[in-house]
């Protein structure tokens, strides 16, 4: 009986960004099993979305995830739009679908950065943030904001590209195309980054399917997910592209899907472009008075994977109830099929693969006793409980 | 004895080896930030790392481990880097001749650092800098042979001798061994060697920051760590100067050759620098197969190479 050690991933781990808690049981360097804990970082914002207004919702659900920022406000509306009933203008779904897609390539290049940092290559990583500059700059010309645009509200979008913006628009994407290029060289046809990721952190097409894996996770084992094309919104259907799809299933099949998406992302904004010059500047919303009863459900692909939200009216003026569902949620569970048997080095890596962003997906949930219909936890137990745990790592040191 | 004692703590041992030291670090640092389109630290940045940490960084125990191994193990690998530095230093710069067989201290010389990592490593009590020292013993298992086999061809190049003395001087009179083709092939084979003892990238995993945090050296902060950054230093330097003695004819300080001099390290530095560059991580495993199987080849095929004469 070998004896296992207990490998920790987090709580804080230069690996993640975020807090989390893997804990690999390792015989040597070999995972034989995984737990994990997370929960770091509840922000409650289901509960806050119903005690703010559908305006203003828009400025909170954007701030879920900081990277894909658009897909959240993009799930929201459509969410809220199908209570509504309403049709915006093809102005604003051109604009919609061009926020969203820039949004793609800079995540995209923000992943193949970050990956090889994973790898102990600081070149890319430097290299990658750099070419994604001129798209942060975009979004700056186009939004006024770097990050979380504030672009969206209910029944289309609060600014407007202007026609004479889109020259500027195309000279910046044709150079991030051209530096993206050279990347997807540097990486493609590296051998060292060939045997690091090749034949890593499979997941087969039916693992997939069991864990219900969404987006670029999905799409690199062979499985053709994606809502843009399953399920059409804004100007997805209007324009002419296709989902790109790897069959292998490890790691370099996940960093090939993401880097040709790109392409297919920056096509959609010149196919965008090419429509927002035929359609009248200026009309960008559609009045809405108010909400009315009813619930609706919205999805959008977010550069991760499906993001889904419910919204519940009761006819006021904010979400009676308000259910968000980011693409980590499934995406985080692969881990323990993809880590399982491989080494330490390559299972930080195969974690990493899926792009995971644990605060966008971390929920509470509250028990009720179902014979008297109490709460079994109420808030005041739980600071009483933390206040506990507290008091006893105070002890222990 | 005090001129034994000068040469190990002031020139050419400690204080020259971990200036020189310092001052490589801050052109890899440099070199690395151009490579990467940022701007790079300050000319004295590596001065300000290490006196910072030595003088005003808290210095924190790991509750179990073994304390005195622990702290014991840093000071050990500055005092075995710098004995290989005095020892490869000496005859380089022309100060001493040294004794015969020196070689052989030296290669043992410089393991001792290594060594040392992991012993500190396993003394922390941490499973991380366990992980993290199993691995630098297995890459020394890895390099260690493979950079004895470069010693035994550059000693038969050099008409069997084991004096490093000897060498730089047989290269003086027949030119240096680089330009021949097994001379040449050890060179690439002895700066992959170089790579894997100072843990640069590619073969970084005993301290892969994004896999074990760190590893070996997770538990060091303070003073101590302060003394295994001096101990990099100084082998960032004998390292090259070894290389450089070994295969390219020595340093040579009279009029314009000391810019030749100069010249050479800094491309020796730079080579490291830019492979660590232009490289992702490998894996433990294949760091040993590219070691026992294609550089261990390579090392034979220039012995048998030099043999007949190329």
């Amino acid at each position: 009986m070998v004896k296992k050690t207990l490998i920790p991933i987090g709580p804080y781990h230069p690996l993640q960004e975020e807090p989390e808690l893997f804990k690999l049981y390792c015989e040597g360097e070999i995972v034989k099993d995984i737990k994990w804990e997370t929960g770091y970082n509840h922000r409650g914002i289901e509960q806050l979305s119903e005690k703010k207004t559908y305006d203003q919702s828009f400025f909170l659900v954007e701030r879920i995830c900081g990277i894909c920022s658009t897909s959240h406000p993009f799930a929201f509306a459509n969410a809220v739009e199908e209570i509504c009933n309403i049709e915006i203008t093809n102005r604003a779904k051109y604009i919609r679908t061009i926020i969203a897609e820039l949004e793609r390539v800079h995540s995209h290049l923000l992943w193949v950065g970050l990956a090889g940092h994973f790898l102990g290559y600081n070149t890319v990583f430097m290299w990658a943030w750099k070419y994604r500059e001129p798209v942060l700059d975009l979004f700056e010309m186009i939004s006024g904001n770097r990050n979380s645009y504030a672009m969206f509200k209910v029944g289309g979008v609060r600014r407007d590209i202007e026609n004479n913006k889109i020259p500027q628009i195309l000279d910046v994407l044709s150079l991030v195309k051209k530096k993206t290029d050279m990347l997807v060289g540097a990486v493609m046809d590296d051998p060292v980054i060939h045997a690091r990721t090749k034949g890593v952190g499979i997941l087969t097409k039916q693992d997939i399917i069991d864990f219900a894996a969404v987006g670029p996770t999905a799409r690199a084992s062979g499985v053709a997910i994606d809502v843009r094309k399953d399920d059409p919104y804004a100007a997805y259907p209007l324009v002419n592209w296709k989902v790109i799809t790897a069959q292998a299933g490890d790691v370099f099949a996940k960093a090939e899907v993401r880097l040709l998406e790109m392409y297919e992302s920056i096509s959609i904004i010149e196919q965008c472009l090419e429509g927002l010059k035929k359609e009248k500047e200026g009309e960008i919303n559609v009045k809405v008075k108010d909400i009315p009863e009813g619930w609706g459900t919205g999805h959008a692909e977010a550069p991760r994977g499906e993001v889904f939200h419910y919204v519940l009216s009761d006819g006021s003026n904010s979400p009676a109830r308000h259910k968000i569902r980011a693409p980590s949620y499934t995406n985080i569970a692969t881990f323990k099929k993809s880590c399982i048997g491989q080494t330490i080095s390559d299972a930080t890596i195969s974690l990493a693969a899926v792009d995971p962003c644990y605060c966008c997906t971390e929920r509470m949930a509250v028990a009720y006793d179902s014979k008297t219909g109490n709460k079994i936890m109420n808030g005041n137990e739980l600071i009483a409980l933390s206040a506990q745990k507290t008091q006893n790592i105070k002890n222990q040191i | 004895m005090a001129e034994q004692l000068f040469y190990f703590l002031i020139f050419p041992g400690l204080l020259f080896a971990a200036v020189v030291g310092a001052f490589l670090s801050y052109y890899d640092r440099k070199i690395t930030a151009w490579v990467q389109f940022r701007k790079g630290p300050p000319l004295f940045q590596p001065f300000y790392d290490f006196f910072k940490l030595l003088l005003v960084k808290e210095t924190i125990l790991p509750k179990y481990g073994s304390k005195g191994v622990f702290l014991a193990a840093p000071i050990f690998a500055v005092f075995g880097a710098t004995a290989a530095g005095v020892f490869i230093l000496l005859p380089l710069l022309g100060i001493e001749t040294g004794f015969n067989g020196d070689i052989i201290v030296i290669f043992y010389l410089l393991t001792i650092p290594s060594l040392t990592y992991i012993i500190g490593s396993l003394a922390s009590g941490n499973p991380l800098a366990a992980v993290g020292g199993s691995r630098e013993m297995k890459l020394i298992l890895a390099y260690e042979l493979t950079f004895l086999l470069v010693l035994a061809g550059i000693i038969q190049k050099a008409g069997m001798t084991i004096s490093l003395n000897e060498i730089i001087s047989f290269q003086t009179i027949n030119g240096a061994f680089a330009g021949s083709i097994s001379g040449i092939i050890l060179f690439i084979v002895f700066i992959f060697c170089i790579q894997a003892k100072l843990a640069l990238v590619p073969f970084d995993m005993p301290e892969a920051e994004t896999e074990i945090n760190h590893g070996i050296m997770i538990e060091y902060s303070g003073t101590p760590y302060a003394l295994v950054k001096l101990a990099k230093y100084i082998m960032l330097f004998i390292l090259p100067a070894f290389l450089i003695s070994l295969l390219w004819g020595g340093l040579n300080f009279e009029g314009i050759h000391i810019l030749w001099s100069v010249l050479k390290i800094l491309f020796v530095v730079l080579l490291l620098t830019l492979i660590r560059n232009t490289n992702p991580r490998v894996k433990i495993k294949q760091a040993l197969r590219f070691f026992i199987l294609w550089m261990n080849l390579l090392a034979i095929l220039a012995i048998v190479l030099s043999y007949f004469g190329y």
